[in-house]
């Protein structure tokens, strides 16, 4: 009965070895799957799909102005995501980036609205110390809790978002509310000692982006060649091993949480010192739920996540030229992002298995 | 008309998507599947109801079309964490996000728009009573809610197919031995979990605050999820998690209403916090939740 009512699905077999071709093809043919899928829904909505796709997928490489705005977005997607990966390889799921980038950004603002006279090159590092500061004690929050209440950390580290945000709103429409700002619920324009400095001149890229991709390079050292990051990876892919072996779960669980909580809390202060100048409302416009498929899409890898990050950039920078020349909801982004994720997580199951549509496939004896 | 009157005769209603979805979510998790899109599944559902009753499709349409269209998203999630064992986790995120993308792209021409939602049906005698009067004047979708609580704990507690749904959740592989159509159950729980939280969705949208705006569910998808752990797979606690959540969700009104000096934001992150409280407390409690959990949570099943 099951067979019968389920013949649509295919028959799993292990393969022998897992695929390496298809760990680097599977992100390539999600891409193509996900834009076909995509584009047959902006013609269903009316939308001419040549101009949706000249202006999502190609005008953020065509010039170099948008590139750079490409590479700022990059920024914060691509430090959350080392971040979250480096948890996820540990089967440590953290999902409240978003609360710990906002924190964060709220811990670096705390110096320009407090002291809006201080100058001096010190401030802006501060700010990005205090920032990491912030994230890392939002994420010790889960981590606490997950360790010593037993709770789960994906529904715990969510809430603490949700929380987090009416924080920022009620920091906002309170007591950090610019007093000149015509009522609008942001703080007032940082000093310029409070700005990370700029990289490229004509441009929005700063210095974060280096920090950024030298974190990327620790992060690699990290996972790939140091033994705190191999008891990591063992806790998430053999928990039983890596219990006989010693590594304590409970510090998988706050190295993660940290780790994750200081990349998104720095990413959230390079935000406010770098291209917003201030704290507002918008801070984030949901870059700690993109940067999990970024990390996913990246393969949990440190050097597949920079790509990723890099076209997840590009993917935000697209959806708003669409908006703009084509009409497009901004909402098609998400679409398309959840819609990428899920492209993704039926490609790469090509890695471990091989797929035959027979009904009788010769099956592997477990 | 004082707090606690206050309190308990909205308290079902605000209950009720959390309870339609937690429910659903219940019989996905005991059948072994975690299906962390719930909160999409809200939203989406939330969205074709609203478009369906505002262009004049009535109610029950409106209802139908959400449970159909979160069931038709939640075998996509199945199809590829069941059907491709892909991790469960990410899966159910994703679904979420497309949920809500696709909850947003459909609604955006609706923002700020209103409906009319449901007339409260008062049952003679009881609700003439002093204070509690109040619970006993609810909407038939109320009382239907209730209806499918007792009917999923009798499931669970005397027939066949709970029986069924709870071995698949145990213990899969004995129940592949002895005939159980193992990933077939598994599929209909989350048809099944994805139609209630699209009933649970087009609730908030049509009836509760029969207005569109982005983002509406608000959370109330996760806190869902989190009800079920509250409840400890069990029906009835579930149901007064629900009526928790329902409470503090009125909390924040009654307490503005009492001229309380409370910034609204904390008001509005109370359901948050407690959630992240009650998890702490009931979590800790590790035999608890070994006793009660479900044994095979979230593993795919092979053959």
């Amino acid at each position: 009965m099951s067979a019968l009512s389920l013949a649509f699905l295919p028959t799993l077999v292990h393969r022998e070895r897992a695929s390496l071709a298809a760990t680097f093809v599977a992100p390539f043919v999600a891409l193509a799957v996900t834009t076909i899928l995509n584009l047959g829904l902006y013609v269903l909505m009316g939308r001419n799909p040549v101009d949706i796709v000249y202006a999502m997928l190609l005008e953020p490489f065509l010039s170099f102005a948008s590139f750079s705005e490409v590479l700022l977005k990059a920024g914060p997607l691509l430090l959350i995501a080392q971040g979250l990966a480096i948890g996820f390889r540990a089967k440590v799921f953290n999902i409240g980036a978003e609360g710990q980038f906002i924190l964060g950004a709220i811990f670096a603002s705390a110096i320009p609205i407090w002291f809006p006279q201080a100058t001096g090159q010190w401030i802006w590092p501060l700010m990005l110390i205090l920032g990491m500061l912030g994230g890392a004690l939002w994420a010790s929050l889960t981590a606490f809790w997950r360790v010593r209440l037993n709770a789960n950390e994906i529904l715990v580290s969510l809430m603490l978002s949700l929380v987090a945000t009416q924080l920022l709103n009620y920091l906002l429409l309170g007591p950090w509310k610019d007093p000149n700002g015509f009522n609008f619920p942001q703080s007032v324009m940082f000093q310029y000692d409070a700005m990370v400095p700029l990289l490229i001149s004509g441009t929005r890229v700063n210095v974060s982006l280096l920090i950024t991709i030298a974190l990327s390079l620790a992060a690699w050292v990290f996972m790939q060649r140091s033994f705190a990051g191999y008891k990591l990876q063992v806790g998430g892919l053999a928990p039983r091993a890596a219990g006989y072996a010693g590594f304590k779960e409970s510090r998988a669980i706050w190295l993660s949480l940290l780790i994750g909580g200081c990349a998104a809390g720095l990413a959230g202060a390079a935000e406010v010192a770098g291209p917003l100048g201030q704290l507002q409302r918008s801070i984030s416009t949901g870059y700690g739920y993109s940067a999990i498929i970024v990390a996913y899409l990246g393969g949990l890898h440190p050097i597949g996540i920079i790509v990723s990050a890099l076209f997840m950039a590009a993917l935000y920078i697209g959806g708003d030229n669409a908006m703009v020349s084509a009409n497009l909801p901004i909402a098609a982004v998400r679409v398309f992002q959840g819609s990428l994720l899920l492209a993704y997580l039926v490609a790469i199951a090509f890695v471990r298995y091989r797929f035959e549509w027979r009904r009788a496939a010769h099956r592997r004896q477990p | 008309m004082n707090a606690i009157e206050f309190i308990l005769a909205g308290m079902l209603a605000a209950a009720t998507p959390f309870l339609l979805a937690a429910l659903g979510e219940l019989v996905v998790e005991r059948a072994g599947v975690l299906n962390l899109g719930v909160e999409g599944l809200m939203a989406f559902g939330a969205a074709l109801a609203f478009i369906i009753v505002y262009h004049g499709g009535g109610h029950v349409l409106g209802f139908v079309a959400a449970g159909l269209g979160s069931a038709v998203l939640s075998l996509v999630f199945a199809v590829i964490a069941l059907g491709f064992r892909a991790n469960q986790v990410a899966t159910g995120l994703a679904i979420g996000i497309l949920g809500q993308g696709l909850s947003a792209l459909f609604g955006k021409t609706y923002e700020s728009l209103t409906v009319k939602g449901l007339p409260k049906r008062a049952l003679p005698w009881l609700s003439e009573m002093p204070i509690v009067g109040g619970l006993f004047v609810q909407d038939i979708v109320v009382w239907l809610s209730l209806a499918a609580t007792v009917t999923i704990w009798a499931m669970f507690a005397y027939s066949k197919t709970g029986l069924i749904v709870r071995a698949v959740g145990e213990n899969p592989r004995a129940a592949h031995a002895i005939g159980c159509p193992v990933i077939a159950v598994r599929f209909a729980a989350v048809a099944f979990g994805g139609a209630m939280a699209g009933f649970a969705g087009a609730y908030a949208a049509v009836v509760y605050t029969p207005l569109w705006a982005d983002g509406m569910i608000a959370g109330r998808g996760w806190i869902a999820i989190a009800l079920v752990v509250f409840g400890t797979w069990l029906t009835g606690r579930i149901f007064l998690g629900a009526c928790l959540f329902g409470a503090v969700s009125l909390m924040g009104l009654a307490a503005q209403a009492t001229g309380l000096n409370v910034p609204s934001q904390l008001l509005a992150s109370l359901p948050y916090l407690v959630t992240i409280i009650v998890l702490g407390l009931i979590s800790a409690d590790r035999r608890l939740l070994k006793l009660n959990g479900v044994a095979s949570l979230g593993e795919p099943f092979e053959r």
